[in-house]
């Protein structure tokens, strides 16, 4: 076949919905943002465990630590599902590592957030969940088969991150008046970035365009954020708390909320490194990195060892 | 030794990971991981693939053991299967009142 009709191949069977494998022929550009797409995801796994394990051991019950620590336990189990898709593209998992590590790769900038009071376990859980979900579900469809079915299990186990987030809130908020503050303030807080999370608005989001046509993106980011903003705002009615939006409204004509504008500076200042955690995520994971070194080398010369026993034995 | 080779020589080979969910059922492949031998390959099979009680039995397989059918052939590779629709039990015509076949 030319490289002509290869495209042409790729072309059709996005068309029709035919998943792309890894072993297929796919433009060089569809790899390298896949790769780019697939590890931010699993970077954000993976970094996203640490505002939370930081309140494992402060957990107010045997129960709520028990839960936190499942789902923590999962989101290392989600970026492990996706490191492995990504390697499929033909990048090491220790090149993805060191991308992490040395800052060249992005991560979700919702992590670069401190998680100051025990009410910010049920906003993360509620919000942060709820926002990843939305726009995870989607890429149950996606057009490179390894992704979709690692978002596929990803998304199973993600309906319980969210409703024990949701359960904390709802707990705190029909608590004490000290409580019920506490998760106002951490709705206050996570509000914004979380609808940050979905990216920047569609006019100003180069990428969109060629990721939809690649069908590795289903909507658009202001699509996605609309839609999360709707069922969000009528759960914090349950909770009986307050979006912190003074423009927020219902708008009859759209059928959706309208909703104030967005600090952009702020979401560019983080993700340029600015945040208020930035340094601090990034010199956790490099020093586990670092840390756990040993361990490594140890396992590896202990297979090694064994290699060698067994075949003195075979001789 | 390449540069690549250098860089990576201590990163634990990959392993493909199959998950017979139930008894009775056949294994599956569900993914793969990064283990120093098999038996960490199974055990972190364990965690990773396991922890809502998917599997009652594990396989690992290094992955540079496997071997697999270029997708750049299926055209003549599945080739002979296509005209012989004769293999199908709906090929044959037969009369309605015809009962339990």
């Amino acid at each position: 076949m030319t490289v002509h009709s290869f495209e042409e191949n790729f072309e059709e069977k996005l068309e029709k919905d035919i998943a792309i494998e890894p072993r297929d022929w796919m433009p060089d550009t569809y790899r390298k943002t896949l790769i780019r797409q697939i590890s931010q995801h699993a970077h954000s796994e993976i970094v996203g465990m640490l505002p939370e394990g930081n309140w494992i051991t402060r957990a107010p019950s045997l129960r709520r630590k028990a839960v936190l620590l499942a789902k923590v336990q999962d989101e290392a189990g989600h970026g492990l599902y996706l490191y492995s898709a990504a390697e499929t593209l033909g990048i090491s998992r220790d090149e993805l590592y060191d991308q992490l590590h040395s800052g060249k790769a992005k991560y979700s900038s919702i992590f670069n957030y401190p998680t100051l009071t025990w009410a910010d376990m049920g906003a993360i859980g509620w919000l942060v969940d709820g926002a990843a979900i939305m726009n995870q579900v989607p890429l149950c469809r996606t057009s490179y088969g390894p992704y979709a079915r690692a978002m596929v299990r990803v998304c199973k186990e993600e309906s319980f991150h969210q409703r024990q987030g949701f359960e904390i809130m709802l707990t705190l908020s029909k608590g004490t008046a000290v409580q019920k503050k506490m998760a106002q303030d951490a709705l206050n807080r996570w509000w914004w970035p979380s609808i940050m999370m979905f990216g920047p608005p569609d006019d100003n989001s180069p990428h969109t365009e060629q990721s939809m046509h690649w069908k590795i993106k289903r909507f658009t980011n202001d699509e996605l954020r609309q839609k999360f903003i709707d069922v969000t705002v009528e759960q914090a009615k349950i909770l009986g708390l307050s979006v912190p939006d003074a423009d927020l409204k219902w708008n009859e004509a759209r059928g959706h909320y309208d909703y104030g504008k967005i600090d952009w500076d702020e979401f560019w200042n983080v993700v340029k490194g600015n945040g208020p955690c930035n340094k601090e995520r990034l010199e956790t994971r490099r020093k586990a990195w670092e840390g756990g070194e040993w361990v490594r080398e140890a396992a590896a010369a202990y297979s090694e060892k064994r290699k060698q026993r067994s075949r003195q034995e075979a001789a | 030794m390449s540069q690549q080779e250098t860089e990576h020589k201590s990163e634990w080979p990959l392993w493909e990971v199959f998950i017979r969910s139930k008894a009775g059922l056949d294994h599956k492949h569900v993914g793969s991981l990064h283990a120093a031998d098999a038996q960490m390959a199974i055990e972190n099979a364990r965690d990773v693939y396991t922890r809502r009680m998917e599997g009652v039995s594990i396989w690992v397989v290094e992955s540079k053991y496997l071997h697999t059918s270029d997708p750049d052939e299926s055209a003549s590779m599945y080739e002979p299967a296509n005209d012989k629709i004769y293999r199908h039990p709906t090929f044959y015509n037969l009369p309605d009142e015809l009962k339990h076949m």
